[in-house]
C-alpha cells in the first residue's frame, strides 16, 4: 500500500519522543532530522521538506510546548497538524458546469496514465452521479492512442469522439464539444497526448485547445512515484494552465507518495481522485484528510496491539472467556469490553490502524459512528443490574422506561437486544467448535456498528 | 547558494567561449546583454544535457572540476549545498549522505582546506559508486555470437517499454540485423496496435496474438516464429506492472522460464525500463523485477525532460545493473548508449537551471 514506507519511518520516530518529560532543543532537533529524512526518502519535494521542518522546529521549541507537562507528545502533535495543513483539507468535488456539457481536460506527461484515467473517470461519472460523458480521442502522436480509448470506450459501452491522428487536436476538441451537445452527453472528457511541461508547441497546442473549449476542469494527471521533479512538472503545467485538480495514478503501489505531498503544498491545486489500479473501476475519490491521518497514526498493528494490551487486563480477559464458553455473558460485561475498546482510541482510527482493513469486505466504507456507540452505552446504563444480568426479562413496559431513561427511541432498545442475542448466540459457537479455544479479549467481539 | 551561484557563473563563461555569437566577456556588458545572454545560455544548458550524454569523459571531468574551484574553503555549507544538489535529483537519500561521509572522511585524510582539491574528490566519488568494482567501460547489448538472440523487456506501467522496442529494433535493424517484435502486452488496450505501429515503422514483423490471452503463449508463437524466420534478434514487450502485484510479477517470471526452455541462453538481456521522473520507488522496483526475472541492464527514459534520473546512483550503488540505454524523446532515432560521466556531469547541469528560475 502506498504511504506505509513513509508512515512507518515516522511512526519509529515519534514513539522515540512520545514518552518523554522533558524536551531538550536537541530532542527537537534530532527529531526532526528524522522527519526531514523521512520525508525525502518518501520523495517529499526538497524544498517543501526545508520549509516544513523550519516550520515544525519553530513550533515545537516553542515556550508553551516545552513547558507543556508532555512535551514529547505536543511535539509529535506540532508534526501531525503541520503534515495535514501540508496535504489540504476535505475531498474536493468534480466541477459542473451550469450550462451542459461539462468539460474536462485530461493533461499530463507521457505515461502518467491520462487515457487510464480518462476511461475510469468516465465510469465514475455514469455509476457515481448517473452522468452520460463523451469520450475525446485528441492524443493524435502516440501511436494507437486512438485505438486504446477506443477500446476503453467499448468496455464502457460508452462513446468516443475521434478524428484519426491527422487532424488537428484543437479542431477535434471543438468538433467534440458541438457533438456532445447535439447528442445530449452531459459531460465531455478530453484525453490529450502526453507532453513535456518544458516542449513549448505542445503546450501552446494545451492552451488553444484550452482558450477554443473554456474547460470546467482541467486535471493534471501525475504518476504518485514521480520523484523530486514532480514539483517542477505540477508548477510548469499550472503556470501555463491553471489545472483545476490533480488525479493522482499508480497508488496501488508501495510508493511512499511524496509527490502527493509536494504538489499540493506548491501549486495549492487540490488532489481529487487516486487511481488505484489498471481497472476501469479503480479510482477513487481523494480525502487528503484521511491520507494524511493515515500516514500519521494509522496502518500500525504495533501500536494496536499495544494499545490493546495497555487496555485490556489479562485476568479480566480469562474471566470473560470462561463467560463466554458458558453463556453467562452478560450486558454489563459487554459495556466494559466496550469501555476498553474505546479506552484505545476512535474506532476508525483502530480500524486504520490495521493495514488492509479498508480493502477487507465488510470493513470497506465503515463510517463508524461515535455517537452510536454514546447511544447504546446510555440505554444499558439506563438499565436495573437484573435486565442487564437477564436481558430475557425485558419487556414492552421496561422497554418504554429504558428508552425514555436513555433518550432514545424503543425501536433503537430493540435493536440492541436483539444484537446482543445475537452475538451471544454466535459466541456459543465459537466457543463450541472443537480445538477451536476462545481469544478472548475483544478479538471475538462483533461491535454495534 | 554561492556554491551553484559560481558553479553556474563558470559554466555560463564556458558556454559563451562555445557560442559563436560569443559576447566579450568583459565587465561592461549591458543590463539588456545579459539578460539576453541568460536566455541563450539556459538554452544552451538545455541543449547541453542531452548532448552532454554524448559528451566525453574530458569534458565532464573539466566541468566538475571547474565546478569546484569556484568554492573557496569546504565547510559545511559547501557540503549541505552539495546535498541538495544531489537530493534534488533523486540520488536518494541514503546514497546521498553515504557520499556526503565519505567526502569528509576524504578531506580529513587529505587535509583538504582548499576547496579546489575537492574536484577530484567528488568526481572520483561520484563515479566509483556508479562504477563500483567494474571496469569503466560503455556496456553493450549481449548477444548470441550465433542464432537467434532474445531480448526481454519489463518495467511498471507508462515507462517507456513499447517505445524503446522501437527504438532498438531500429538500431538493431541499422546494424543489419534481422528484428522479430513479440507483442507480449496483452492486457493494456491498445498495446498490441502500439507495437504494430512501431513494427510498420522499422519495417520488423509482429507476432501477436489477440487482446486478452495468455503472454507466455505469444511469446512462445513469437520464438517458434522467430526461429523459422532465421531471424536475429526477437524483443518482447511485456505488460506493464506495478512490482508489488505478485501475481503479475509470477507471470513476467513464467514468460521468462519459456524463453529460457525454448532457447538456451535466452533471454541474452532482460532490460529493466525505468522512467527518469521515478523518484526512490525505482529502487523498489529494480529489486522486485531482479528476483523475479534477473534484470541484466536498465534502459532510463525520458531524461529529456527535467528530470535528473538521479535514482540510477542509488540503484548502482546497491545493486549491480548496468544502465545500457538511455531514451531522449519519442522519436525512434531518441535512444543512446549511456555514459556515465556525461550522466554524472548532467546531475549538476539541470540544478543550475532550476536555481534560476
Ligand atoms: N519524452 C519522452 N517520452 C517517452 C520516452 N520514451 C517513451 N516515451 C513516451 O511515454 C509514453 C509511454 O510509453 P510506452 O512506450 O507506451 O510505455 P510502456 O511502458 O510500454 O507503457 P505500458 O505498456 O502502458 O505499460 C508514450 O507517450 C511515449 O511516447 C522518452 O525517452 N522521452
Ligand atoms: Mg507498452
Amino acid at each position: 500500500m502506498a504511504f506505509e514506507g513513509l508512515a512507518d519511518r515516522l511512526q519509529h520516530t515519534f514513539q522515540k519522543i512520545k514518552g518523554k518529560g522533558k524536551v531538550t532543543e536537541a530532542d527537537v532537533k534530532e527529531m526532526t532530522r528524522e522527519v526531514r529524512l523521512a520525508l525525502l526518502e518518501a520523495d517529499v519535494n526538497f524544498k517543501v521538506v526545508k520549509d516544513f521542518i523550519k516550520r515544525v522546529k519553530e513550533r515545537a521549541v516553542d515556550q508553551e510546548v516545552m513547558a507543556s507537562l508532555t512535551p514529547g507528545q505536543q511535539v509529535i502533535k506540532v508534526v501531525k497538524e503541520e503534515l495535514t495543513d501540508l496535504m489540504g483539507g476535505e475531498q474536493s468535488k468534480i466541477a459542473v458546469a451550469n450550462r451542459p456539457p461539462t468539460v474536462i481536460m485530461m493533461v499530463g506527461l507521457q505515461g502518467a496514465g491520462k487515457t487510464t484515467t480518462t476511461g475510469k473517470l468516465a465510469n465514475h461519472l455514469r455509476k457515481k452521479h448517473n452522468r452520460n460523458p463523451l469520450l475525446v480521442a485528441a492524443d493524435v502522436y502516440r501511436p494507437a492512442a486512438i485505438n486504446q480509448l477506443e477500446t476503453l470506450g467499448n468496455q464502457l459501452d460508452m462513446p468516443v469522439f475521434s478524428k484519426g491522428t491527422e487532424a488537428s487536436p484543437v479542431d477535434i476538441a471543438n468538433e467534440a464539444i458541438a457533438h456532445a451537445k447535439d447528442n445530449h452527453n452531459d459531460y465531455v472528457i478530453i484525453d490529450t497526448a502526453g507532453r513535456l511541461h518544458v516542449d513549448e508547441h505542445l503546450m501552446d497546442e494545451l492552451k488553444q485547445i484550452r482558450t477554443n473549449v473554456q474547460p470546467d476542469e482541467i486535471f493534471l494527471v501525475v504518476d504518485a512515484m514521480t520523484g523530486q521533479d514532480a514539483v517542477n512538472v505540477a508548477e510548469s503545467f499550472n503556470d501555463q494552465l491553471d489545472v483545476t485538480g490533480v488525479v493522482l495514478t499508480k497508488l496501488d503501489g508501495d510508493t511512499r507518495g511524496g509527490a502527493a505531498l509536494s504538489i499540493k503544498a506548491v501549486t495549492d491545486k487540490p488532489i481529487k481522485f487516486a487511481g488505484m489500479g489498471e481497472k476501469l473501476d479503480q479510482l477513487e475519490p481523494f480525502h487528503p484528510d484521511r491520507m494524511a491521518s493515515r500516514i500519521l497514526g494509522m496502518g500500525d498493528v504495533l501500536s494496536l496491539i499495544e494499545k490493546a494490551q495497555n487496555e485490556v487486563d489479562e485476568d479480566q480477559a480469562k474471566q470473560l472467556e470462561q463467560k463466554m464458553r458458558d453463556a453467562s455473558f452478560t450486558l454489563d460485561d459487554f459495556l466494559d469490553q466496550m469501555g476498553q475498546v474505546r479506552n484505545m482510541g476512535p474506532l476508525d482510527e483502530l480500524l486504520g490502524m490495521i493495514p488492509g482493513a479498508d480493502k477487507m469486505k465488510g470493513l470497506k466504507n465503515v463510517q463508524v459512528d461515535e455517537k452510536q456507540l454514546n447511544h447504546v452505552e446510555a440505554i444499558i446504563k439506563s438499565m436495573t443490574k437484573q435486565e442487564r444480568e437477564d436481558p430475557g426479562i425485558i419487556n414492552a413496559s421496561r422497554k418504554k422506561r429504558i428508552a425514555k431513561g436513555s433518550g432514545r427511541n424503543v425501536s433503537e432498545v430493540n435493536r440492541l437486544l436483539k444484537q446482543f442475542t445475537d452475538m451471544k448466540k454466535m459466541m456459543k459457537q465459537m466457543t463450541n467448535q472443537k480445538g477451536k479455544k476462545g481469544k478472548g479479549g475483544f478479538g471475538g467481539f462483533k461491535l454495534p456498528f | 547558494m554561492s556554491f551553484l551561484k559560481k558553479l553556474k557563473e563558470k559554466i555560463t563563461k564556458k558556454e559563451e567561449k562555445e557560442q559563436v555569437m560569443t559576447v566579450e566577456t568583459n565587465d561592461e556588458v549591458s543590463d539588456a546583454e545579459v539578460e539576453q545572454d541568460q536566455a541563450k545560455e539556459r538554452e544552451s544548458i538545455a541543449d547541453k544535457f542531452i548532448s552532454g550524454l554524448s559528451k566525453t569523459r574530458d569534458s565532464f571531468a573539466e566541468k566538475l572540476n571547474d565546478l569546484v574551484a569556484q568554492y573557496r574553503t569546504v565547510d559545511e555549507d559547501f557540503f549541505e549545498e552539495l546535498e541538495e544538489i544531489l537530493i534534488t535529483a533523486d540520488v536518494g537519500v541514503n546514497t546521498v549522505m553515504e557520499l556526503i561521509d565519505e567526502l569528509k572522511m576524504e578531506v580529513k585524510r587529505r587535509n583538504i582546506k582548499d576547496s579546489s582539491e575537492m574536484k577530484e574528490v567528488i568526481s572520483e566519488k561520484l563515479v566509483e559508486i556508479y562504477y563500483g568494482d567494474d571496469t569503466e567501460e560503455m556496456e553493450e547489448l549481449q548477444l548470441a555470437e550465433e542464432g537467434l538472440s532474445v531480448i526481454l523487456i519489463v518495467g511498471v506501467n507508462g515507462v517507456g517499454k513499447t517505445t524503446t522496442i522501437g527504438k532498438l529494433a531500429k538500431r538493431l535493424k541499422d546494424q543489419g540485423k534481422n528484428v522479430v517484435l513479440a507483442a507480449g502486452d496483452t492486457f493494456r488496450a491498445g498495446a498490441i496496435d502500439q507495437l504494430e505501429v512501431w513494427g510498420e515503422r522499422v519495417n520488423a514483423s509482429v507476432i501477436k496474438h489477440s487482446e486478452g490471452s495468455d503472454p507466455a503463449a505469444v511469446i512462445y508463437d513469437a520464438i517458434q516464429s522467430a526461429k523459422s524466420k532465421g531471424a536475429d534478434v526477437l524483443l518482447c514487450d511485456t505488460a506493464g506492472r506495478l512490482q508489488n502485484k505478485v501475481n503479475l510479477m509470477n507471470e513476467l517470471a513464467k514468460v521468462k522460464r519459456i524463453i529460457e526452455r525454448e532457447v538456451p541462453g535466452a533471454p541474452h538481456e532482460t532490460l529493466l525500463v525505468l522512467d527518469a521522473t521515478t523518484g526512490q520507488n525505482a529502487l523498489s522496483q529494480a529489486k522486485t523485477f531482479s528476483q523475479s526475472t534477473d534484470v541484466s541492464g536498465i534502459v532510463l527514459t525520458k531524461l529529456d525532460g527535467t528530470a535528473k534520473g538521479g535514482i540510477v546512483m542509488a540503484i548502482r550503488n546497491e545493486m549491480d545493473i548496468p544502465v545500457k540505454f538511455v531514451g531522449l524523446g519519442e522519436k525512434v532515432t531518441d535512444l543512446q548508449s549511456f555514459d556515465a560521466h556525461a550522466f554524472v556531469y548532467g546531475l549538476f547541469a539541470n540544478m543550475l537551471e532550476e536555481t534560476e528560475q
